[in-house]
């Protein structure tokens, strides 16, 4: 099943490449921009060389394994982790330069998808999906009523209005959210895992009502996932990151097609290769592990 | 000298550690009070809050002050039996409720009903994300969450201590009048003459304002910067219990010495 629509032919897109200081899609109106970008946490470094954009219009997929440092990436297009080097750039402006207003008026113009959906747990799924609207609009509450209806409509939860999220499923609740994230029909909407814990009905309408979504508002849509064939489905351009930094980028079609072992390994699920299953060995570890066995 | 040098330096560490938190606790109050706009301009998130907080209280308050009221009623008779004074029971009990026990009685049980579900609902939500949601929404948390959770538990505080000392009084008069049979009229005469407003009453309704800011500005405090982890939920509500009672005590001694020193 093939949700993409109005993209460019596979035979005229570019082969996917190993990641250099390069941005794949030039666009003078780049929604979202990652020029350099090292991040991080205290001293641990998780990403370095991070070079990306997203422009209006695009379905572009964030890839890589558990822990690799995608919703790291999240976190600094939203202004809640700042760049050690490099910037990120959010239409148009540095992030690390926003003051609060500044960054309050970046962050209303895009909506978030969390992993775990982070429904507020005292309001109903109506009122959460109402609360952009409440918050940032002077919208009557009849307006706000159809708007929250259409919206929780399209993820197929307009009679689950009255119900508290404690009432509603893991996979419900996320749709909500999904809801709550485009009702103020943003221009960039970054969607943490979205396919994660979803039944096959719900991924597959999921991921269509993102594809659409983003060619109908003409918004740009980041999709933060290791599902290979859904995000594949509806991304016009996919980054994969491992091992510290960016390795590589391209349409699906030339990830698909490509000879790198990374990608090759990521793609097909196999055991071997460059990706290592098990967690590095450290000096920390060995340190713990000798303390443990000659504790009594 | 070594685990004397590590007893000093935890010591200067705690020290340093309790001066933050208190500079922290203050940064918080200003910050609240400096974005209560929100107040008058969506009152009903106050009142959602009052609701909340002082609605799901009143049972506890109200049968604990019921209770205090018969135990008033019966100490106060067996003392002042003892010195022929049975006529003074209705302004003693009075007296003890509105001065003392109403605000002190009330902000304890208040810190362990309402003040551990403030501590417990903000922890959970830094737990499950809800806090990092309404940042990205570009939505102040401050501003949206505690604010009108902090009015709620102010405005509370004073009506719940208010109805603590009106069911004991009931409860004082049930034991001394009903059971035991100390003449009514005397019971209300003694307490309508001896209780003034100003200083009785109204010194009342400022402990427990007072008591309302510091148990919930506690509570709040505690759940906005618990650990996101269900150890760190339960700990910092443990900390609003033990926190706000020990305040509430301490402050009730100063209040009590400025406003009836003399």
């Amino acid at each position: 099943m093939d949700h993409r629509q109005s993209r460019t032919p596979a035979s005229q897109r570019a082969p996917a490449r190993r990641m250099t200081h390069h941005h794949p899609t030039d666009h003078p109106d780049a929604v979202l921009t990652f020029d350099d970008v090292v991040l991080g946490y205290g001293d641990f470094t998780v990403l370095t060389d991070v070079n990306a954009r997203i422009n209006p219009g695009q379905v572009v997929a964030l890839m890589g394994g558990s822990g690799s440092g995608k919703t790291t990436l999240l976190r600094a297009a939203t202004g809640q982790i700042r760049a050690r080097q490099g910037s990120v750039r959010v239409f148009g402006s540095d992030i690390a330069g926003l003051d609060e207003a500044g960054l309050r008026a970046v962050r209303q113009r895009m909506g978030v998808l969390f992993q775990q959906g982070a429904l507020f747990t005292d309001l109903n799924v109506f009122e959460n999906v109402a609360f952009p609207l409440r918050e940032h609009t002077q919208v009557s509450e009849s307006q706000i009523t159809e708007r929250v209806l259409d919206k929780l409509d399209a993820v197929g939860l307009r009679t689950a209005a009255h119900l508290s999220v404690a009432e509603i499923s893991g996979g419900m609740a996320r749709r909500v959210a999904l809801a709550r994230a485009i009702v103020l029909e943003p221009e960039l909407v970054l969607y943490d895992e979205p396919f994660a814990g979803l039944d096959p009905i719900s991924l597959g309408i999921t991921a269509r009502l993102i594809r659409d979504l983003t060619t109908r508002l003409r918004c740009a849509a980041v999709l933060i996932t290791h599902d290979v064939q859904e995000s594949f489905a509806i991304a016009d351009h996919v980054y994969m990151v491992g091992q510290g930094r960016m390795i590589a980028d391209g349409t699906p079609e030339a990830l698909m097609a490509s000879d790198d072992a990374f990608v090759r390994q990521f793609l097909r699920g196999e055991p071997d290769g460059p990706i290592a299953f098990h967690y590095p060995d450290s000096p920390a570890f060995r340190e713990w592990l000798d303390r443990h066995r000659q504790a009594p | 000298m070594m685990p004397f040098s590590r007893a000093i330096a935890r010591l200067g560490a705690i020290t340093q550690g309790s001066i933050i938190g208190l500079g922290a606790f203050i940064r918080l109050l200003g910050t609240l009070l400096a974005r209560s706009g929100i107040v008058f301009r969506r009152p009903g998130l106050v009142s959602q809050q009052v609701h909340f907080l002082g609605n799901h209280s009143l049972l506890i308050i109200a049968v604990s002050g019921l209770f205090v009221g018969f135990v008033l009623g019966l100490q106060g008779y067996y003392t002042l039996s003892r010195y022929g004074s049975e006529q003074a029971l209705g302004l003693l009990v009075a007296l003890s409720l509105t001065r003392e026990l109403g605000p002190v009685v009330t902000a304890l049980l208040f810190a362990g009903r309402a003040g551990t579900s403030l501590t417990a609902e903000i922890g959970l939500m830094r737990a499950g994300e809800q806090i990092a949601a309404m940042e990205v929404m570009a939505v102040d948390p401050l501003r949206r969450v505690l604010v009108p959770r902090f009015w709620g538990g102010v405005i509370a505080m004073p009506v719940l201590a208010a109805v603590f000392s009106m069911v004991g009084i009931i409860g004082g008069w049930i034991v001394g009048v009903l059971m035991i049979g100390v003449d009514p009229g005397i019971f209300w005469a003694q307490m309508q003459d001896g209780v003034d407003v100003i200083d009785d009453v109204a010194n009342g309704v400022i402990k427990s304002v007072v008591f309302g800011i510091t148990v919930t500005l506690i509570a709040l405090y505690a759940g906005w910067t618990a650990k996101p982890t269900p150890e760190g939920v339960s700990r910092a509500t443990t900390r609003t219990v033990v926190l706000g009672s020990l305040a509430v005590l301490g402050l009730d001694f100063i209040l009590t010495a400025l406003m009836f020193g003399n």
